[in-house]
Formats: structure tokens, C-alpha cells, sequence
């Protein structure tokens, strides 16, 4: 197999080969430092600001996808095969604006114009995935952009100004052109870098992945860096060895396979959602308000796992709709239980060697209900005070079984065990809820912390669990985001 | 079936203003002109000062932060630190030249901690390094040993311990105590109000580099470019005249870098002038969240008493607000917090007192409202228990007590509201929006959904535009006219995205009849335009815009007494007109007068100057007229609860507000509906939350949560108010529109009560604090069916 010690990448349409780049250097440092172009903004360090907005093309089934990302948190080896597309490179070279930089301008959509390269990035990446129009659509795409100074109503004006009338701009022009030199960067597969004494591998396969990994088992995976990121830009982590899983295209695909969902490590929480979010209706609101559109198109489902983040709002769904994770190293392959997996904070089931291959998630069964609730301090992209999972399969009023996990009640995901065993033994009869809802109250025990008190988490844990029931037995949902757009 | 607002207008539609840029650039004021630097922006060419392109020789700078929130600081080794791979220079206290202080007023704000500690993020030392990363990472190395002393962290704390960083502030009129007595109603409550992060997106940033002679030029992020010169000049042992600042823009300031962007400026003019090189200090988001100041949190306790009618009689209020471990702008925010106490009601009968508690807390600051806002929630808090109390709608309580036209019209502080017509607006605003209609049916809806609740609050704002420390009321302004006829404008404001640069250029193209492009809007430079005030208090484009416009007259007279005599015609013949002079069928090109001007050998420059005429104020006895005029305006909000969670969303606002003749109702329409974004920012997701050993937790983004395009109501009604002009001679008769819009918000908050206060059939109203974040809405549902139940 051919391994190159270099990446290459078109900034613009310009072709870049980097040879042993720090595996660690961000692409906003990058593009700051190093290209010099000053355009793409620093506002936060940890992706969730939105000022440094780039956008990726990549060639997916003959035509680039554009995808817009936070260059703060992504590490420049990831540019390996891709456009890289940043705020610069949107007027033509005869000076006249990108249709949505004439929008923005027109709707006097920036004042202190800090924010507006990102704005400029997202909406860009909108413009050519044919966003729709409506108010809640462009919300949940401009989620991952802060703005403190219009208040957002003129963006949004001229988001949809820009989106109703799109026009071929130059990058539809140069696209067979894009594709072509995309192409020519397909040859190395493999990449291995060492930049004074950091090394980065990214191999293509899970057989070289198990072969890198057992030869470096302290080598850190790696798949979005949308968490591992942070550790290098906020809390100063040397990352000595890298282990990119992003370019093993195996880990990258959703199967559906004997009523078994089977999403690679490597699929990113976009591509993801596309498909839980099919058979699990309710999965669909929550990644909308999962990150941004800028975390999930590089976070991925797998890293959320093998982080184990007890803030990650992935965790109780998988754990509630009891998912399987295939953990493969050098030597063996082995699948946990999503509930065995979690063991405490910043402690899951894998061990050096090991690499997470494979999420399985059931699809659902007859009479399985499936609902997910998080309440957070703000509706988009904030990080849940709790979240609540609930999967129970229904025979009439009868519970057959229960899983019901919970994320922000204890330092892993956790099961509600005396509330299950109540609902399965005394049913959705007025008398088995309150047994369910006493069960409960002993099943955790949270701590107090800026995203909510020790009280008021154990008050939303019960809430979220009446609202459950509520739609079960009504059969609709009544919150204020479910009537939202009415 | 829930009710739903009849589907008004489109979003925004009220409020989308079309102006095609390139169309039209006739400059006049009061068009809808894109701001100065738009294209800039959208093109990621508007340069910051991270952007200025790097000096050969740049150093980075980093500075460490104290872990401890009260601490004696017994042993500093940076030995380790100075030893660190590319560290050039190490700076703590012992470094400063000069005094090592850079407090705006008493003194008390050291650049570095010497041998104590007073807060979690004070700035302990700084490293110079060849790069930021060296420079973060040699931050690291340092061992300091503490001797820890118990913190006060809060308001309730600093109370019982007596610790205040100046004495308190009191205002009184007429009697309360035998208004109070006397009323047949009296109520007695407490609000709480957090503070607020600017959460600017641009951080706090300077570079110095240093000149020849020793001098230093600094490019620094900063609202008040002469106290950085001050301050810089302060800690080098230097004079001003060593020290020039400089300001292209902003990402944006908000209050916070009012005061606040100074220590950094010094920090890096301290390195440049330690080691001749360039320094630069960019704060990255946390240090910038936990070492800078923040918006006041207060809290109110209140005695009210007033008529059966409502009408208040009678109000004695007690606020504290935490001012941090050091003075900062506390003493003018509390005071304007006590000014703003009346909002637009007459109070007739009042005391009320403010306490400026000390607290091992960062040293909050200026941030838009300047105190005003926390009063004003007060008293409209009032105001709803009031109408709750006596079961009507608290829009005619509001009308009841409104300032009157010729009685009831001097405010508790002994200045006469005029030019301030609250009771039409608020009509206007009620009328166009069916309040009363709506809140009919909102009323309906809550008795028919025992889970879905709706509330809806029409809140009126006044707010008194000037500095109250009146010897800031005054800006220069240096204009040139080139011989090309090109025009280079100066002033002492500073842009942080409001659009002050944009409007005094309207008001100088004015003047000259050019079109707008003629002008080159310049850096604000205090080589140029000396001795500033900062730009706050919403009177930018007063100042400015006056001070522009009076050095441009002067230039203007001499090219007519020019033309005159170029064409032997009399100086009244003589007029500037779309680029021209003209005198009857004679005409020449600006350009042409200005070569002309420059044979005769006529100066093409001159300095303008304003000074807000009118005001007064006696501090000593909080008596006078601090305001110039009042900003008027008002919103109605609506919000629609979900009762079992806690969570709530925002339906509808509508906004009509008087910013006199616009000077630009682009930049106006920003104004409003930004600094309501951020007002409803503050009331609801945006809170500080401080551990028990006073770190500030919510440092970044991702804990700290300010208002995303989804928390924008969905239907955003606002409107410029097309009678709105101001009864005193501002600039083209405009008014001040910076901070008036943010407490329009107010009503956010009471609609949010109001559909809580539904769950007990209006019988009362919840005791809820600010931010209303779901838990609190939670806890406040919670109590409120407690006592129902009870």
C-alpha cells in the first residue's frame, strides 16, 4: 500500500503539498499564520462561535459537497483531498461580490463585521446545498455563527434573499476543473507524517488502522476534533502521536444490515442523522440542536463514544435504544453493549490497541416507542442540563420492556433501573407511573454545576419522564418547539 | 387547541429597509446608507487588530492569571518561565516603569498583582515571547505560593461584611415614608438581575511598537483611545505626547472595552518598551471572559405604595450591585441605575439608596445601559405586582403613572421630562399591534391549556442621553479637503459597528454637498484628534457628528468666500451644490475650488469642536439636569411557556422607537434590533455562574450562552417612529439610539411573568429573577402552584 509523508489540498484553486505538517497546527493557524490570509476570524478557540467558518469541498458521486467547518478546531492534516474554501476566495477576480456577500451587504447584515467572515462561509455552504428558505431551517444552519451586534433579523433577510434566487457563481463554473485536481490528490491513500517528533497517521483501512494502533498504543484516534481539538488549543495537550480515522473509508459508511443499523466510527454526526433520524423520528430535533451544522459535519458518532463525554446527547439515545459497539484491534474484534461500555467519567471499555470500528443500532421493533428530551439553558447548540432517553415496546397499556437512559444525572450515561423495573412490572396504568416515577427518584443522584442545580436536574429528570408518558398515551407531542412554525 | 398569533406580517418585513449599495450615493443624512465598511466585512478585508499585518521582529504576549480569588501572593519564582523555550521577557510588578496601575478612576486596578491577589483572573504576570504558543506555554512553568484568605464573592456577602468600594449612593424626594403610610395599597418585594458578558467577538487586543526617541505607537481595541494613551503613558513614565493611539475598528465593544481594553495596551507597550521590539497581546476567549469586568448584577428590594387606581404614591427601594474587587465605572453606573430608577413614570415620593458592594469578583464595568437597564428592570417589576395586585392590565397601571405633559413632569432628580411623548408612542405601538386584542385572547387560550401558556407585556423605555459626569460632554473633530477635492475626516469617536463612522460621514458630505465617497473616513488617532472622550452613552453621533460638522463649516465658509471672490461675486450668490460651487449660472467642481483655494492660499483644514449645552448636574445633591434630552421607545413581547419544563420561546415582539429624524435609518433599524437581541440576551439564556471558590465557570462560549438566530423572536415587528424628531438641537435633530434599545427587552421578561402568573389565574405574580433561564422559570412555576395549592 502507497503512504505518502505529505498532504495536499487546493486552497482556493490553488494546489498545496504540505510534507510533515504538525499533525496538532489548526487550519485557522494555518491560514492566519502561515498564508497570511487574515479574513477567517478567532472567536472562541473551541467551535462553537462560528468567526472562523471555512468550507471544505470534497467530490462526493461525481460533484463537490460543500461543508461548511470550524477551522479552529480542525487540524490541517484533515485538508488531505479537499477545497479548501475560505472568505478571500469568494469574490470573482473582477472584484464583484458572491451573491451572498451582495445579500449580507444589502441587508446591512454586519456592523462590527467580526462574525461576518464565518456568516459569509456558512451561508455559502447554504447557498450550494440548496438550503431551504424557511425561518427554521436557516436557524438551525446558522446555529454555529454567533453575532452580538444586528441580532441576527438582517442575516437572516439576507439569507433568505440569497437562497431564493441562486445564480451559477464561479465555483459551479470551475467545478469539472475543482474535480479534476481533486482527483489527481486520490493517489496516496495513506498518510504518515512526522513533524519534530509528532507523528500523524492516517491509514485506509481498519487492517493498517490495528497494525498503526498496536504499534502505537498510545497513539490518540482521532476522527472530527471537535473535542480533541479543544485539548490542543484550550487545555495545552501535546498530542505526541495522532491517529486519524477519517480516511479508513470502511469506517465511513452506514449499512443497514439484518434490522441493524451499522453506522462506521468515522461517519460524521451530519451523515448520521440522516439515517437514525429516518427510523427514529425523534432523533431528528435532537441533532438538530446536536452542536451546530459546523460541529457535525466533522464530529462524529464514534468519537462521541470513545470520548464517552457525559455530555455527549448521543450517549443515552444509544445506550436507550441499546446499541452495540464493535471494538476491533490488531488481534480480535469484540462487541460491548452500549450500557457495559460507559464505566465512569472519562473511562469506557477500550483499551490501547483498541479502536472503535462500528456503532450497530437496532432498528425499530413492533410496538418499540422511541422519545429523546433535553433541556438546555438555550434551544440551539447548547449542551444538555439533561437529557432524557426513553425506548419502551408496548402490548396495550403493558410495558414488555423499558430502557430509559439519562445524560447529565451522573458522570457516564445512565440507566434508570427501579424506573424500568417499575414500568415493566405495573404498566402505563396511572398506578404503574407513580411506581415508575418513585423509582426514579431514587435512581440518581446529580450534582449542582452552571448548567443546572443537584434539585432542579432530579425535578427535569421526572418532567422529562411525564412527558414521555404524556405522548404515549396522548399520542402527540405538546412542547413549545413541537408546535413551533405552526 | 393552543393559541397562535395570527401570522402579522412576514418576519422583519416592517423592517427591511432597500437601499441597493452603488445605486445612490448622493450623501445626505437620513438615508438608508450600508455601513462604511460592509464590503470589507463580507470580504474578510476589514482589518482588526490581529490583522494588521505582523512587524518584522513582533513579539507575543501572554499573561497568567491568578487561580485564587483572595489570596496573599508569599513567594513569585519565574525563573522556570524566563528560561522557557523563545521567552524574551518576563514582566510582572517589579517591571512597570512608571506606576503600576491602570484603574480609569481612584487608582485601585494594578496592571500586575503586587503581593496579593483580589480575584479569580487577575492578571498576575506576562510573557513575552517569539511566539503566542511559546508564550502561552511558558505561562506554565511559573511556582507562586499563596497564603489563602477567605473570598466574598457575592452581593449578600460583601453586605454582611461591610465591604463596599465607595460609599453608598442615595436620591430622595417629597416623603416616602408617609406616602407609604398612607397608601391604600403597599407592597413589599426583591428582584434580582445577573450581569451579563459583553462576549464582543473580537477580544480584547493591542500592539506597541515602539518609535524612534522612545515613543510608542499603539493600535489597540479599545472604545476610549485617549485613557489608553493616558494609561500607557502612565506606566512607560512618559508624557501623552510620547504616546500615540490608534483605532481602526472594533469587533465590536458594548461597554467592555470602555475601560477595560487599557490593561493590555499597557502590558504590551511595557514589553515594546522593555525590549524595543513590537508587541502584541490578543486575549484569547477565556482570559478575556474571566480577566475582564461585566455588567453589574444588582439586586432591588422595594416598598410600594399606591392608590386604588394604581397610581404609585410612595416607593422606597434598597439595590446593591456587585462592583468586583476594584472601582472601575461602578460610581457613575449606580448612579445612572438610581436616575433610571423612574424609567418614564413620575415617582413622586421616593428613596432610594445603593450600595457598591466589594467582592473578590473581576471589576465589572461599563456594558450598554450603563446601570440603566437593572434600574428600569426594577421599577417595571414593580409595576407588574402592582397590576397584578389590583387584577388589571399592567399597560394602563404603566399609562397611569406615565410622565405628564405639564404637571407630574419633573423627574425625581428635579429635571423636567419634555420632548418625550411616551403616551402617543405607546398608543401608536398598542394600536398598530392589537395588544389589547391579543392580549384578550392569549387570556382565552390560557383557561382552555393547562400545559401551554402564553403571556404578552407591552414595556415602554426612557432613557437620558449624556454623560452624567458633564465635563465628558464635549468631542473635536479635525477635517481636511485635499486639493484633488478629496475630503479626509477625523474625529475622537471610535467604531465599533454601530455605525458612527458611516453617519458623521453623512453629516460632513452634508455640509460640503459631495457625494459620499469623497470622504475618506479615518482611523480614530489621537495624534489627530487630542484629548477624547470614549465613545459611550449613546452620544457618539451627538458629539461627533456636531464637532464634524462644525470644523467642515468653517472650511465650507472660507470655499464660498473663496468662489466669491474668484468669480467677484458676492459670498450670498455662492452655493455648494452635488459637488459643486455655484453662483447663478457660474459653477465649478469641488476639486477645482479647493485648487483654487489652495493659490489664494486658504487653509483647507480646521478643527471643529461641540460641547452639550444645557446640562448641569450637582452630584452632591443629585439634583440638576444630567441629560441633554430622553430616547423613547417601547416593545411588546410575547411568549408562549411550556409550564411543565420550564421552557418558553418568543413568539412576537413589536417595536416602535424614537430616534428623532434618523440620521441613517439603516443603521438605526441595527441599533434596535441588536441591542434588543442582546437585552432579551441578558434577561434569559445569558448566565455568570461563579463556583464557591469564585471561578468563574461560564467563560466561554460554550457554557456561556448568548441569544442564537433561533431565540430571535419569529415575528420581529419594528418600526423607526415616523413622528420622532428631538425637541433640542442635535445633530439634523436625530437621537441617540446606542443603548435605549436594549431595555426594550424589559418586556421580554414581563411577558414571561405574565404567562407564569397565568397558572395562578393572574392571582399572583412569580418571584422570578434574572436571567429567566428554564430553571428558573421552572422554580418559579413550581412556587407559584405551591401557594396555589396551599
Amino acid at each position: 500500500m502507497a503512504t505518502g509523508n505529505s498532504i495536499r489540498f487546493l486552497l482556493g484553486w490553488q494546489p498545496r503539498s504540505l510534507a510533515d505538517c504538525s499533525p496538532t497546527l489548526t487550519v485557522l493557524e494555518y491560514l492566519r499564520k502561515i498564508e497570511r490570509m487574515t479574513g477567517t476570524k478567532e472567536g472562541c478557540a473551541e467551535g462553537d462561535c462560528g468567526a472562523c467558518t471555512v468550507v471544505l469541498g470534497a467530490v462526493e458521486n461525481g460533484s463537490i459537497r460543500y461543508r461548511a467547518v470550524n477551522s479552529c478546531i480542525m487540524f490541517v492534516p484533515f485538508l488531505n483531498g479537499h477545497q479548501l474554501i475560505t472568505v478571500e476566495h469568494l469574490q470573482t477576480s473582477d472584484g464583484s461580490l458572491h451573491p451572498v456577500q451582495n445579500a449580507v451587504v444589502a441587508a446591512h447584515g454586519s456592523q462590527c463585521g467580526f462574525c461576518t467572515p464565518g456568516f459569509i462561509m456558512s451561508m455559502f455552504a447554504m447557498y450550494h446545498n440548496h438550503w431551504p428558505q424557511d425561518r427554521q431551517s436557516i436557524d438551525n444552519a446558522l446555529a454555529g455563527n454567533l453575532c452580538r451586534c444586528t441580532g441576527y433579523a438582517p442575516i437572516v433577510r439576507a439569507c433568505r434573499k440569497a437562497l431564493g434566487s441562486p445564480v451559477e457563481d464561479q465555483f459551479d463554473k470551475r467545478e469539472k476543473h475543482t474535480i479534476g485536481k481533486l482527483s489527481e490528490f486520490d493517489a496516496a491513500p495513506s498518510i504518515e507524517m512526522n513533524a519534530q517528533g509528532q507523528r500523524y497517521f492516517a491509514p485506509s483501512t481498519t487492517h493498517e488502522l490495528g497494525r498503526v494502533l498496536a504499534h502505537h498504543p498510545d497513539g490518540r484516534i482521532v476522527a472530527g476534533a471537535t473535542d480533541v481539538g479543544l485539548w490542543v488549543t484550550k487545555h495545552r495537550r501535546r498530542l505526541q502521536t495522532v491517529v486519524y480515522t477519517g480516511a479508513v473509508k470502511s469506517m465511513k459508511q452506514v449499512n443497514i444490515d439484518h434490522g441493524v443499523i451499522q453506522i462506521g466510527a468515522a461517519v460524521t454526526i451530519s451523515d448520521a442523522m440522516a439515517v437514525l433520524g429516518e427510523h427514529y423520528e425523534s432523533l431528528d430535533e435532537l441533532f438538530a440542536r446536536y452542536g451546530s451544522v459546523q460541529v457535525r459535519n466533522r464530529a462524529t458518532l464514534g468519537g462521541n463514544v470513545a470520548n464517552g463525554s457525559p455530555i455527549g446527547d448521543s450517549l443515552p439515545a444509544l445506550v436507550a435504544l441499546d446499541a452495540r459497539f464493535v471494538i476491533t484491534s490488531k488481534r480480535h474484534t469484540r462487541t460491548v453493549a452500549a450500557q457495559d461500555f460507559f464505566i465512569d467519567y472519562g473511562k469506557q471499555d477500550i483499551s490501547p490497541g483498541e479502536f472503535l470500528e462500528r456503532i450497530d443500532v437496532p432498528l425499530p421493533e413492533v410496538g418499540q416507542e422511541f422519545r429523546i428530551f433535553k433541556i438546555s439553558k438555550r434551544y440551539h447548540q447548547d449542551i444538555s442540563a439533561v437529557c432524557g432517553a426513553f425506548s419502551v415496546t408496548l402490548e396495550s397499556v403493558s410495558v414488555q420492556s423499558a430502557r430509559i437512559c439519562y445524560g447529565g444525572m451522573a458522570a457516564v450515561p445512565l440507566r434508570a433501573g427501579n424506573c424500568e423495573r417499575a414500568l415493566t412490572r405495573y404498566g402505563l396504568e396511572p398506578a404503574g407511573v407513580a411506581r415508575a416515577r418513585a423509582g426514579l427518584g431514587r435512581d440518581f443522584n446529580p450534582i449542582s454545576d452552571f448548567r443546572g442545580s443537584a434539585e432542579y436536574r432530579s425535578i427535569i429528570a421526572l418532567i422529562l419522564f411525564d412527558r414521555f408518558i404524556d405522548e404515549l398515551l396522548t399520542g402527540e407531542g405538546s412542547s413549545v418547539w413541537q408546535v413551533r412554525h405552526a | 387547541m393552543s393559541y397562535l398569533p395570527a401570522r402579522g406580517q412576514a418576519f422583519g418585513k416592517c423592517g427591511m429597509l432597500d437601499y441597493a449599495p452603488g445605486k445612490d450615493m448622493t450623501a445626505t443624512v437620513t438615508k438608508p446608507l450600508p455601513h462604511d465598511s460592509a464590503v470589507r466585512h463580507v470580504t474578510g478585508q476589514a482589518q482588526y487588530v490581529d490583522d494588521i499585518p505582523e512587524p518584522m521582529d513582533l513579539l507575543h504576549v501572554w499573561t497568567a492569571l491568578s487561580p485564587h480569588a483572595c489570596a496573599r501572593i508569599v513567594s513569585m519564582d519565574l525563573q522556570d518561565v524566563s528560561s522557557a523555550p523563545g521567552v524574551i521577557a518576563v514582566l510582572n510588578a517589579h517591571s512597570v516603569p512608571g506606576e503600576n496601575d491602570c484603574s480609569p478612576t481612584v487608582g485601585d486596578d494594578p496592571v500586575f498583582a503586587e503581593a496579593r491577589v483580589d480575584f479569580a483572573g487577575q492578571v498576575l504576570f506576562a510573557v513575552a515571547a517569539e511566539s503566542e504558543h511559546q508564550a502561552r506555554d511558558a505561562c506554565q512553568h511559573a511556582r507562586i505560593g499563596y497564603e489563602l484568605e477567605e473570598p466574598i464573592l457575592c452581593i449578600k456577602d460583601a453586605l454582611d461584611r461591610d465591604s463596599h468600594v465607595l460609599p453608598p449612593v442615595s436620591i430622595r424626594r417629597g416623603d416616602p415614608e408617609s406616602a407609604l403610610q398612607n397608601a391604600a395599597n403597599r407592597l413589599k418585594g426583591a428582584i434580582e438581575c445577573g450581569g451579563q458578558d459583553h462576549f464582543y467577538l473580537e477580544g480584547q487586543a493591542a500592539m506597541a511598537i515602539p518609535r524612534e526617541g522612545g515613543d510608542m505607537l499603539i493600535h489597540s481595541s479599545t472604545q476610549h483611545p485617549s485613557e489608553v494613551q493616558i494609561l500607557v503613558s502612565k506606566v512607560l513614565g512618559k508624557p501623552l505626547n510620547a504616546v500615540q493611539v490608534e483605532v481602526r475598528r472594533m469587533g465590536g465593544g458594548f461597554g467592555g472595552k470602555e475601560t477595560q481594553a487599557s490593561q493590555w495596551a499597557c502590558i504590551a507597550a511595557i514589553v515594546a518598551s522593555k525590549t524595543g521590539r513590537p508587541a502584541k497581546l490578543r486575549l484569547d476567549r477565556d482570559i478575556d471572559m474571566l480577566a475582564t469586568g461585566k455588567r453589574h448584577d444588582f439586586v432591588f428590594e422595594y416598598d410600594v405604595g399606591f392608590d386604588a387606581a394604581g397610581r404609585i404614591q410612595g416607593l422606597k427601594i434598597d439595590m446593591a450591585s456587585r462592583c468586583g474587587y476594584s472601582a472601575d465605572l461602578s460610581q457613575p453606573i449606580n448612579d445612572r441605575a438610581l436616575l433610571h430608577l423612574d424609567n418614564a413614570y413620575f415617582l413622586e415620593n421616593i428613596s432610594a439608596t445603593t450600595q457598591l458592594c466589594r467582592t473578590n469578583t473581576v471589576s465589572n464595568t461599563a456594558f450598554r445601559g450603563f446601570g440603566g437597564p437593572q434600574g428600569m428592570l426594577c421599577i417595571e417589576r414593580i409595576i407588574d405586582e402592582i397590576a397584578c395586585h389590583l387584577g388589571k392590565d399592567a399597560l394602563q397601571i404603566r399609562r397611569l403613572n406615565f410622565y405628564g405633559k405639564r404637571t407630574r413632569n419633573v423627574t425625581h432628580y428635579g429635571m423636567r421630562v419634555t420632548g418625550f411623548d411616551i403616551r402617543a408612542l405607546t398608543s401608536e405601538l398598542a394600536g398598530c399591534s392589537d395588544y389589547h386584542e391579543r392580549r384578550k385572547m392569549i387570556r382565552r387560550a390560557n383557561q382552555k391549556n393547562p400545559r401551554i401558556r402564553h403571556g404578552i407585556a407591552l414595556t415602554p423605555v426612557k432613557f437620558g442621553i449624556s454623560f452624567t459626569t458633564t465635563h465628558f460632554n464635549h468631542a473635536c473633530a479635525l477635517v481636511h479637503v485635499y486639493t484633488d477635492g478629496s475630503i479626509h475626516l477625523n474625529h475622537g469617536g471610535t467604531e465599533m459597528g454601530q455605525g458612527l463612522f458611516i453617519k458623521v460621514a453623512q453629516v460632513v458630505a452634508e455640509e460640503f454637498s459631495v457625494a459620499l465617497d469623497t470622504i475618506k473616513i479615518a482611523e480614530t488617532n489621537t495624534s489627530r484628534v487630542p484629548n477624547t472622550v470614549a465613545t459611550a452613552a449613546s452620544a457618539g453621533s451627538d458629539l461627533n457628528g456636531k464637532a464634524a460638522q462644525d470644523a467642515a463649516r468653517k472650511i465650507k465658509n472660507r470655499l464660498i468666500a473663496v468662489a466669491a471672490r474668484h468669480w467677484s461675486a458676492d459670498q450670498d450668490e455662492v452655493q455648494l451644490m452635488h459637488g459643486h460651487a455655484v453662483a447663478g449660472r457660474r459653477s465649478m467642481s469641488f476639486a477645482e475650488l479647493a485648487r483654487i483655494a489652495q493659490r489664494m492660499r486658504v487653509p483647507l483644514s480646521a478643527t471643529g469642536h461641540y460641547r452639550t449645552p444645557k446640562i448641569n448636574w450637582d452630584r452632591s445633591r443629585m439634583l440638576g439636569r444630567p441629560f441633554f434630552y430622553f430616547s423613547a421607545g417601547a416593545a411588546i413581547s410575547e411568549v408562549m411557556l411550556d409550564s411543565l419544563t420550564g421552557e418558553y420561546r418568543l413568539r412576537r415582539v413589536d417595536i416602535l422607537h424614537d430616534v428623532g429624524q434618523s440620521l441613517n435609518p439603516a443603521i438605526d433599524m441595527g441599533q434596535i434590533e441588536g441591542g434588543f437581541v442582546q437585552g432579551a440576551g441578558w434577561l434569559t439564556s445569558e448566565e455568570l455562574w461563579w463556583d464557591d471558590d469564585g471561578n468563574l465557570r461560564t467563560h466561554a462560549p460554550s457554557t456561556y450562552k448568548i441569544p442564537t438566530s433561533g431565540d430571535v423572536p419569529e415575528e420581529f415587528n419594528v418600526r423607526i417612529w415616523e413622528r420622532g424628531r428631538n425637541t433640542e438641537d442635535t445633530i439634523y435633530r436625530s437621537k441617540a439610539v446606542g443603548e435605549p434599545p436594549l431595555m426594550l427587552a424589559i418586556s421580554v421578561f414581563s411577558a414571561i411573568g405574565d404567562a407564569i402568573s397565568s397558572l395562578s389565574d393572574y392571582r399572583q405574580w412569580p418571584h422570578l429573577d434574572a436571567p429567566a433561564t428554564p430553571e428558573r422559570v421552572l422554580m418559579a412555576i413550581k412556587s407559584i402552584r405551591d401557594t396555589e395549592v396551599a
